[in-house]
């Protein structure tokens, strides 16, 4: 998630999940977490019933709204106007939290001189180039320094030569005016900003009256402060936009404004969709980044030796000065013997990405027929994927396909289904039955960094196997294929170390050796001298440590302790914190930036509030949680800046984020978003209105893929009049086939729907249960109709606006059926993420249903 | 067996039915609760003879589950009491987990479809890993590019890409991303962070 990545530092869930119930407010916004997370949702009911208020802001009133204290309505897509709306009120009312904010924020930092915001330059910021549809980053910076972004990618674009400029962070503290007179200090510039996010401008771009939006904001800034802390919760809801990035930066701007993060009840819960999707970024099955969010090297950037790669992404001050340790440590452990220095520990054997190789362009890259063999592992696309008639057509082009599920999903079956001709489609397809934790063992990493064991309880049936037994196999085999090679290409597939025990008659990979690797140990060609290593600051980047994943280092800590799986729960007199209940990344620490928790010199902000604290006499933080900072760094420490202090040498004591390049929460993103420092309102790229807070009409840097199977609606299109956006229910899944394919799932939502307000309804004389077609330029599908007052239309700048809601489970295989929604939705993205925008397209609605 | 008389069936009828005994006192939640049916009821976990820990594989909130199997078929799985997370409570999908893994549906066999056929066919396992390692050397060694045509290195092929990890364990991501970035040079490799 860059989105916190970019403000404090790590792209992930600040707080524990339990840790909603020692919040004294809750805001949920993009999220219906009552249907969509309800477990974790036990922990809003349980703070409430301990006086919290609970809020809820969605275009639909669902069971959270039912059992929130308030509910706001807003239009799909306008979240950034209502969030400004709330830091506009926080500044002009004076309710930031001041000790918290100016200390712990760049609230104080001073801008470049030529910076120019989005309210001068009517909805752009000073850097744009409209021939390349893209910022320059220069005049984003502090003022005579240049900041490295603290995501994955640290370099970024400048015309300076970045990073001799990025340098300058280690000569002298960052410019700052804690009297917050200067006119480009970051709270004038954001004054400005936001000043046009008007209580009454909200109501005119949400549609929430904006009495409703005021007691949002009056109950978010009571309950926060030294006594008190809010929480946000937010999930797809908020991701799934061409400005998502953006929207959760909003969010994070107030938490950081207020003082909320870091602390007991307070933070961001980022709620996310599927088992290990967090460990899946982590260890990324992603095109963009090596495992523990190192940068994938890219053929465009200055990465063509080690040498290049480590200076350029190394940023100077920070945590992330250890950059280099971090990767070298899992060259090792991918290349073993053969990585040595002479050969830059087989950097060069590493590919090289040439641009955006993520989902939406790799299914366009299927359809033009450039990407010939596709692996498929648990996953849907057919139901799934933006355009996904589009998808499932591209599907035909391929020369083979290999699908590993447990059923055989839409996207095994395209070549039979619908209008598909067998006959004319060459494509070579396995459907290989797979196994489920329970069968395997292995680990999770769910929504809040919390990374837990499961085992091997049965044998899964037949022939299915874990993912782990087809990779380890494939691998082995791939590598006989190869083993008499000379040809330099092959070269990375011979090195690559793959010694993993097997056992059993299946000959199943251990996966607590896999894991063992992912921790990291001391370097030896011998596996029987190798030592597990128990904290990433033990490894070095001369070669002598191994590591798979640093952030994950303390998961197995010694040869005979799996802390994963460790099943521990504080007492109901512990302190809640549960450090002996699995293993939470980085080093067990269970709430992010917890220094913060504390005040500037190191004590509690207030009794109510205590997570972590200075220990005077034992000269060490102390708590109930592992401190997120240097454990023997005093509160007062201040860097000797004589000395130009690198990394961690150049952060004072009272800087509780570690992992951005000053230490501070950056309300001010100078570098790594690449839609603009500050999150600015643009309509969804099909919307039914013009924008009206600016001229510029949608975000300009975002994502579109043109092509006639993929066109997008115009501004106010009169075809395509209805918002539409896309949601999940509580007893389906995601693409739908570990739970369409289950009886007792199946039989409670047995069928797609789409929910239409009563008022428009009427209009086209529809009912409750009478088939509708929907139809965009992506496609046409038809179902049932829900006629409901869940959904209501909105007033849009003087414009009533209907919202029709589907959920986008149903497909045509399993007990539970129903036309694919994404055959509606199109293929364009967020500029940072390359998210689609599935939570606010338009549509057009009829009653009837398709020929076919 | 004897044959009961009415009036057996009566006073026993009168003496399992709930309603006077509460009227007498006894506890509804308790005392009163119990009948001869509910005594001979026996926890269907008593027949277990393993039992391990889970996590939910749904979403993200990451419930713990406890699975339990007898003569290696499951037969139970329920929340884990222990879990700070879940306190032994499952969410609708969470509780379907023993129907996801019985589910009447699942494939027991690779199946295979050959070019331009209309039917699936079943295959060996082992034929179906032989001729897909096969594949993916022959797509690899067609379309792996060391060099662009300006001498830029970039040593991957764009043949070849993968789409999941989100519903895999972080070990069998890992592996994913090993073999198929670290070993076999592919750069398209995304999973569902982005659906």
């Amino acid at each position: 998630m860059p989105s916190l990545g970019a403000t404090y530092g790590r792209g992930a869930a600040t707080l524990p999940q339990w840790d909603v119930a020692n919040a004294d407010a809750i805001l949920i916004m993009g999220s219906n977490m009552a249907e969509s997370h309800p477990i974790a949702y036990r922990f809003v009911l349980q703070a409430k019933q301990k006086g919290a208020t609970v809020m809820h802001a969605d275009p639909r009133f669902t069971r959270t709204s039912a059992m929130a204290d308030l509910y706001a309505p807003v239009r799909a897509g306008s979240d950034i106007a209502f969030l400004g709306g709330i830091i506009r009120h926080i500044l002009e009312n004076d309710l930031w939290f001041r000790e918290y904010a100016l200390h712990y924020t760049n609230l104080a930092t001073i801008i470049d001189e030529r910076f120019r915001g989005a309210d001068e330059l009517d909805g752009v910021f000073s850097g744009w180039d409209e021939e390349g549809r893209r910022y320059v980053y220069d005049s984003w910076q502090y003022e005579g320094m240049t900041v490295p972004s603290s995501l994955a990618e640290h370099h970024v674009n400048t015309t300076e030569s970045f990073n001799d400029e990025t340098k300058r962070l280690s000569h002298a503290p960052v410019p700052q005016d804690l009297t917050l007179e200067h006119p480009n200090c970051v709270y004038r510039i954001m004054r400005r900003h936001y000043a046009r996010y008007t209580p009454e401008m909200v109501e005119r771009v949400t549609g929430c009256p904006a009495d409703v939006f005021l007691k949002v904001c009056e109950a978010l800034t009571r309950n926060s402060g030294r006594e008190r802390t809010a929480t946000i919760c937010y999930a797809v809801g908020w991701t799934h936009h061409s400005t998502g990035v953006q929207i959760i930066r909003a969010a994070a701007i107030i938490q950081a404004l207020l003082g909320n993060v870091g602390r007991p009840g307070g933070g961001i819960l980022a709620l996310r969709g599927h088992t290990s999707i967090q460990g899946s970024t982590d260890i990324p099955t992603l095109y963009n980044m090596l495992p523990g969010y190192l940068p994938m090297p890219h053929a465009y950037k200055p990465h063509d030796t080690l040498k290049d790669y480590l200076e350029i992404e190394e940023t100077p001050t920070g945590w992330w000065s250890n950059f280099p340790k971090y990767a070298v440590s899992l060259f090792r452990a991918w290349y073993g013997d053969a990585a040595t220095p002479g050969n830059d520990w087989g950097y060069d054997w590493l590919p090289r990405i040439v641009g955006d190789h993520s989902q939406l362009p790799l299914t366009l890259a299927v359809r033009d027929g450039i990407i010939k063999g596709l692996f498929v592992m648990g996953q849907n696309p057919v139901v799934g994927s933006s355009n996904a008639g589009m998808v499932r057509r591209g599907l035909a082009n391929l020369e083979w396909m290999v699908v590993r599920d447990f059923t055989e999903t839409e996207t095994a079956a395209f070549w039979h289904h619908g209008d598909a001709r067998p006959q004319d489609i060459a494509t070579e397809v396995f459907l290989m039955p797979c196994t489920f934790a329970g069968e395997k063992a292995g680990s999770f990493t769910n929504t809040h960094r919390l990374v837990q064991w499961h085992d091997a309880v049965v044998e899964g049936p037949g022939d299915s196997r874990s993912e782990l037994w087809f990779m380890h196999h494939l691998a082995l085999r791939v590598k006989a294929l190869y083993a008499g090679s000379t040809d330099p290409k092959d070269a990375p597939v011979r090195h690559l170390t793959w010694d993993y025990p097997v056992r059993g008659p299946k000959q199943e990979p251990d996966a607590e050796a896999v894991l063992k690797e992912i921790n990291g140990y001391t370097w030896a060609s011998d596996p029987a001298e190798r030592r597990q290593i128990a904290d990433f600051k033990d490894l070095k980047d001369d070669g002598s440590t191994a590591c798979g994943c640093w952030i994950y280092c303390g998961a197995f800590p010694a040869d005979d302790h799996n802390k994963t799986r460790d099943r521990t729960p504080d007492g109901p007199d512990g302190p809640g914190t549960h450090l002996n209940w699995a293993f939470a990344w980085p080093s067990n620490r269970r709430t992010l930036n917890n220094r913060a928790s504390a005040d500037p010199d190191g004590k509690p902000w207030s009794e109510r509030k205590r997570l972590l604290w200075w220990d005077a006499e034992q000269e060490r933080w102390t708590g109930h949680d592992e401190p997120d900072f240097p454990e023997e760094k005093p509160p007062h420490f201040e860097p000797d800046w004589d000395s130009k202090p690198t990394g961690m040498d150049a952060i004072t004591g009272n800087d509780p984020f570690i992992m951005i390049a000053d230490g501070k929460a950056s309300l001010f993103v100078p570098s790594g978003l690449k839609d603009g420092p500050l999150p600015t309102h643009y309509e969804p790229l099909e919307s039914p209105v013009p924008n009206p807070l600016y001229k510029q009409q949608g975000n300009p840097t975002a994502k579109r893929w043109e092509h006639d199977d993929n066109e997008l609606h115009p501004i106010g299109d009169p075809a395509h009049p209805y918002v539409l956006t896309t949601y999940r229910l509580t007893e389906h899944h995601s693409g739908g086939a570990p739970t369409r394919s289950v009886p007792t799932t199946a039989e409670l939502q047995p069928e797609g729907f789409a929910e239409i307000p009563p008022e428009l309804a009427a209009e086209l004389g529809i009912t409750t249960l009478d088939w509708v077609v929907l139809e965009t330029a992506r496609g046409a599908i038809e179902t049932r109709a829900l006629v409901t007052e869940r959904l209501r239309p909105f007033v849009i700048d003087g414009r009533r606006v209907h919202q029709i809601g589907m959920p986008w489970h149903y497909g045509w295989h399993g007990y539970a059926t129903g036309d694919i929604a994404n055959v509606l939705t199109a293929c364009v993205g967020d500029p940072n993420t390359s998210m689609h925008e599935n939570k606010a397209l338009t549509c057009a609605l009829r009653k009837g249903r398709l020929a076919r | 067996m004897t044959r009961r008389t009415i009036a057996d069936r009566a006073r026993g009828f009168l003496r399992e039915w709930s309603i006077p005994r509460q009227i007498a006192g006894q506890s509804h939640r308790d005392e009163a609760a119990r009948s001869s049916l509910s005594r001979d009821l026996r926890p269907r976990l008593e027949e277990a003879d393993t039992v391990g820990t889970g996590i939910c594989p749904y979403c993200a909130v990451g419930c713990a589950q406890r699975l339990y199997a007898r003569d290696g078929r499951l037969i139970h799985v329920e929340g884990d009491p222990r879990s700070p997370i879940n306190q032994g409570t499952l969410c609708p999908k969470g509780a379907a987990t023993f129907g996801l893994l019985t589910s009447p549906q699942r494939l027991q066999h690779v199946l295979y479809r050959a070019p331009h056929a209309d039917r699936w066919e079943v295959k060996p396992l082992d034929w179906a890993m032989d001729r897909i390692a096969a594949l993916v050397k022959r797509t690899r060694d067609e379309t792996f590019v060391r060099e662009l045509p300006d001498g830029t290195r970039v040593n991957h092929t764009l043949g070849l890409a993968s789409l999941g990890g989100a519903t895999l364990d972080n070990e069998e991501n890992y592996l994913i991303k090993k073999f198929f970035s670290g070993g076999l040079g592919m750069v398209w490799i995304e999973n569902q962070a982005r659906v």
